[in-house]
């Protein structure tokens, strides 16, 4: 089962768990938990391409399935603003085995991270703000994954 | 027409989240040239980095943008 959202309300990770385990050909789940970090952050908005973000999203997913062979994908990336220790995103992997949901899990959150239109801006405890600028590892990380072919 | 959006930190620098062009078909590149003209302040905005979707898909410069097709401008992405 693939299971796409963007929604700025929270979401519950145990349920989100349990949907993809009611599954006999499941015998491991990953789940991966981003949120809001930094002493000095009070909050952060996250702005978002409507129509563009569901379809790079449902992409990636499909990837990681043709690619590790799952039994269900759940990425769930919250919009709006969030505040320090928010969860922003959810990415739930479901397969037989745990190396192809550890491994699908990981490369989900890498191309998700260079291909999802998304764009965060900081609001700092001193009340300035400002646009998070992308990090040279993450393109790396992505880079990694599309050259194992 | 062509419709063009703007996101994040261009959308802001901007101060212009969508608008309407009339020449079409055009190349991603070309028109990014002809709107980087328009004064310095777009020049800077869109910078080398400068990410493009035509009909909600990356493109690349040499990219044919068709009469009716979305295009988007944006800064490279931060999310997750």
């Amino acid at each position: 089962m693939q299971r796409i959202l963007v929604q700025s309300s929270p979401f519950d990770q145990d349920d989100e768990c349990q949907r993809q385990s009611d599954n006999h050909q499941v015998g491991a789940v990953v789940s991966f938990v981003g949120q809001v970090r930094g002493t000095d952050i009070a909050s952060l908005t996250l702005e978002h391409y409507p129509g563009m973000t569901e379809q790079a999203l449902r992409r990636i997913a499909q990837q990681a399935d043709e690619r590790w062979r799952l039994q269900g994908v759940t990425i769930i990336h919250r919009v709006g603003e969030l505040t320090r220790g928010e969860p922003i995103v959810l990415v739930l992997t479901a397969a037989a085995h745990r190396q192809q949901a550890f491994a699908a899990c990981a490369y989900i959150m890498d191309i998700l991270k260079t291909q999802a239109p998304f764009w965060k801006k900081e609001r700092k405890l001193d009340g300035s703000t400002h646009w998070v600028e992308a990090r040279e590892e993450d393109a790396e990380a992505a880079a990694q994954w599309l050259s194992d072919g | 027409m062509i419709r063009i959006l703007y996101f994040g930190q261009l959308r802001e620098m901007l101060g212009c989240h969508a608008e309407e062009w009339a020449e079409a078909p055009i190349a991603v590149s070309a028109l990014l040239e002809q709107l980087r003209a328009r004064s310095p302040a777009w020049r800077e905005a869109l910078d080398e980095r400068t990410l493009c979707a035509v009909n909600q898909t990356l493109a690349k410069g040499h990219a044919l943008i068709q009469d009716g097709d979305e295009v988007a401008f944006f800064p490279p992405v931060t999310g997750g």
